[in-house]
């Protein structure tokens, strides 16, 4: 029994993740109908943001390490450690948290320049060029921030006091060794605030109607006098900024490295097709749904039945998907079926 | 007997001795015979440098991938055998090595230049790099590498190119054993030797009643290791519970560290490297396993192949962590302290065991080459088989001619519970005799293959 919670809280964990990063792409195909090859990169980009804002508060002084008598050695002390001692020290464990600040208006920001400056050339022309172009995008980003950082991960820890596990099996009167990471317990909920809030905005505010609006008929809400196209560059730029909090936050999990938005970008595009392109509830759905299936798959159970079924799930699933269903889960009748 | 008859009778003696002479040196394949390519500048091979007056090396190294780091300290410690080998710099390891043939002038009078190339840790890309190294750059020879499904895909190009390769960081049994060849050397420790450095200690510290589960990468190196650790473990009384193959560079384990929770095992084996084992092992910690109680006996996790480098990103989850390592930083002896002396004064830290073994590959070809007199392969080659070195950090060591696999002794460490510098991370726990980790050449399998390619 503790196995399968336990596995079930891995997959929603992992769904969390899938679903947030999916959502970004899957808003920006529905609302633009642009095939962003470049959503890996923004995801990297926000993990980036965290490792600048820990860096920034890391410029240190170089000190001579009195300890290393073979050579010259040096070792990095923090002027903010310098300056404000303890605090200092307390500033610096918050950096991820901290980053989220910085990350939302620098991402908004690149996805409103993005779009301005090279998504809206592509909105006529075909799916197949819109993916060479924001794949292109996406290698130029990529390059820049390895330029910059390194290709080495770099590690960017959680705050010290959500670095350890919850005892969750403890809490809930289950056993005792039903226990989960403080901040994939962290990330999950703010998986799920963020899904939310996108979702309330584009329910219950007169922009996020006339964005629906324009989803379903982009000509109609055109005639009636309204600005689509500005709207819909405002939502590229949501995207872009949901896409960077997923990287921020996943920042502690997996140390940034330049290559990490390809790694994901992947498997968003699995989760987008299966929940159906341009359908937001399915991108959800569909995260969820891969991140638990991926979960039970690496049990040891199902391996010694089916060997290698875990790195493979995800993408058998999205096979058969496109064989019965084209559409995808929830997709709209039509869209990628021809 | 008169004066005719001697000088007749010394004649036919002396056409008797020049015919058996002969007979006997025709009969000896040529390269039993020392110094038989002496002066065979004039063999054909590939890359021959002639009379040019350099010679260019390929360092050909993971740039980007799971082991960038590792790849980023053998190019450093490469550059620095290349200034040394040019009697630049205080000379490093050039003055503890014995014997030494190298004279500080390059090799046989000749500069050393070199070329870089990425092996992105893919074996295809590795193979694709050092082939533009041989037919492009023209390099004589390639070495570098962090993983041994990559050791073993250059190797297996150069013995077919007819180039040397000096691997780099490589753990597998497979590189010198079923997949050896002729033309690659390893100077890195093996699983195997890895186990046998580590069963005594494990036996000591955890017990003969333990259970152990097993993450492994899923290539080459992460199989042997798994089936060395394995072996070492179950000759220990351990029992296994369960032994899981995770793809590299998977990044997120936790599906696969979450069934370790209720699997009854009481100790982690953590069969990955690098970037690798940096994040299972982070994320195994924050799943509480360092914590947990099983069976009555603290949850242990034990990582076969360590590295400074390693515990510097794993950071303080490697604390009190049991390992073994080719070599580290620390060690006293007098090869060691020369290395991390010029290492350091041009870096500013110090070597990991990826640019230690680098270097001393470096070092030993081109000692290699000065010996035998010539670039010509197969004469170098020969030179390394069966070549016995000290003053290279390790103890007398030995290039074993059968399956050119070096033996000396293994470390067994621990990720330091009070290090008394930033880099003081991994502490010497054994310094295990090569004599405890030796084996038959033939336990592995594999043939080496022809001289002449």
């Amino acid at each position: 029994m503790d196995a399968i919670l336990i596995q079930i809280l891995n997959g929603l964990d992992k769904g969390g993740a899938y679903a947030l990063i999916a959502l970004g792409l899957t808003l920006t195909f529905g609302t633009l109908g642009v095939v962003n090859f470049a959503h890996g990169a923004l995801f990297m980009l926000g993990a980036f943001c965290a490792v600048s804002v820990q860096q920034l508060l890391t410029l240190s002084k170089s000190v001579k390490d009195e300890s290393i008598t073979f050579f010259d050695a040096y070792k990095d002390q923090p002027y903010l450690e310098i300056w404000w001692g303890d605090t200092g020290t307390a500033i610096i464990d918050y950096a991820v948290p901290i980053s989220i600040l910085f990350a939302i208006p620098i991402m908004l920001l690149i996805g409103v320049a993005m779009e301005r400056g090279l998504i809206k050339h592509f909105y006529k022309r075909s799916h197949a060029e819109q993916i060479l172009v924001t794949f292109g995008f996406a290698i130029v980003v990529q390059e820049i921030i390895k330029a910059f950082y390194g290709a080495n991960p770099i590690p960017t820890p959680a705050p010290d006091i959500v670095s350890g596990s919850a005892a969750i099996g403890a809490m809930l009167g289950l056993s005792e060794s039903l226990v989960y990471p403080w901040w994939r317990l962290i990330y999950l909920l703010f998986a799920g605030v963020v899904i939310f809030a996108v979702f309330a905005f584009l329910k219950y505010t007169t922009f996020g109607m006339v964005v629906r609006a324009g989803m379903a008929d982009r000509e109609t809400v055109s005639l009636l006098g309204i600005n689509v196209e500005r709207r819909f560059t405002i939502v590229f730029g949501i995207a872009t900024v949901v896409a960077g909090l997923a990287g921020v936050m996943y920042a502690p999990i997996l140390p940034p490295d330049y290559h990490m938005g390809m790694d994901f970008l992947v498997l968003s595009f699995v989760v987008v097709v299966v929940g159906g392109m341009g359908s937001l509830g399915g991108a959800v759905a569909a995260g969820f749904l891969l991140g638990i299936l991926q979960s039970f798959a690496s049990m040891n159970e199902i391996k010694s039945i089916f060997p290698g079924i875990d790195q493979i799930i995800i993408y058998l699933v999205a096979v058969v998907i496109l064989l019965v269903r084209p559409r995808g889960l929830m997709g709209r009748e039509g869209v990628m079926e021809d | 007997m008169s004066t005719k008859d001697k000088s007749k009778d010394e004649s036919r003696r002396d056409f008797l001795k020049a015919t058996a002479a002969t007979g006997i040196a025709a009969s000896s394949p040529m390269f039993f015979v020392k110094d038989a390519y002496a002066g065979s500048h004039n063999m054909p091979f590939r890359n021959n440098p002639g009379s040019a007056k350099s010679v260019k090396f390929g360092f050909n190294v993971p740039q980007s991938g799971a082991y960038a780091d590792e790849g980023a300290d053998e190019l450093r410690a490469y550059k620095l055998a290349v200034k040394h080998l040019n009697g630049e710099g205080d000379g490093g390891m050039m003055n503890t090595m014995k014997p030494m043939s190298l004279k500080g002038n390059g090799i046989l009078g000749k500069k050393v230049e070199y070329v870089t190339g990425d092996t992105q840790t893919k074996s295809d890309a590795a193979r694709a790099s050092a082939k533009r190294m041989i037919e492009k750059d023209g390099v004589l020879m390639i070495t570098g590498g962090s993983s041994s499904g990559v050791a073993v895909a250059v190797q297996g190009l150069c013995q077919e190119m007819g180039v040397i390769f000096m691997a780099g960081l490589t753990h597998s049994n497979d590189t010198t054993g079923k997949d050896k060849r002729r033309y690659g050397f390893r100077h890195f420790f093996n699983a195997y030797m890895s186990g046998r450095a580590l069963g005594p200690v494990l036996k000591k510290e955890m017990g003969t009643d333990r259970k152990a589960y097993h993450l492994t990468a899923d290539y080459t190196w992460g199989w042997t290791q798994e089936e060395s650790i394995k072996n070492t473990t179950e000759e220990l009384g351990w029992q296994t519970t369960a032994a899981v193959k995770t793809p590299v560079g998977a990044g997120d384990f936790s599906q696969y560290i979450t069934p370790i929770l209720n699997s009854g095992a009481d100790v982690l084996i953590l069969n990955h490297y690098g970037k690798d084992m940096i994040n299972s092992l982070t994320q195994a910690v924050q799943f509480g396993l360092r914590d947990k109680q099983v069976n009555g006996k603290q949850f242990e996790i034990v990582v076969p192949l360590f590295s400074r480098l390693m515990a510097q990103g794993a950071g303080d989850n490697i604390k009190g962590i049991l390992g073994t390592t080719n070599w580290n930083w620390s060690l006293k002896d007098k090869g060691s302290q020369a290395f991390v002396k010029s290492f350091g004064a041009e870096y500013g830290f110090p070597p990991s065991q990826a640019a230690h073994t680098c270097y001393v590959q470096a070092l030993l070809y081109a000692n290699a080459c000065e010996q035998a007199g010539t670039f010509y392969p197969p004469q170098v080659i020969k030179a390394l088989e069966g070549f016995n070195f000290d003053g290279m950090g390790n103890g007398p060591t030995e290039y074993r001619a059968e399956d050119h696999q070096c033996f000396k002794d293994v470390l067994v460490v621990r990720g330091n519970q009070n290090p008394s510098s930033q880099f003081d991370l991994l502490e010497i726990v054994q310094e295990v005799p090569r004599s405890q980790v030796e084996y038959p050449a033939s336990m592995f399998g594999g043939e080496l293959g022809p001289y002449v390619v």
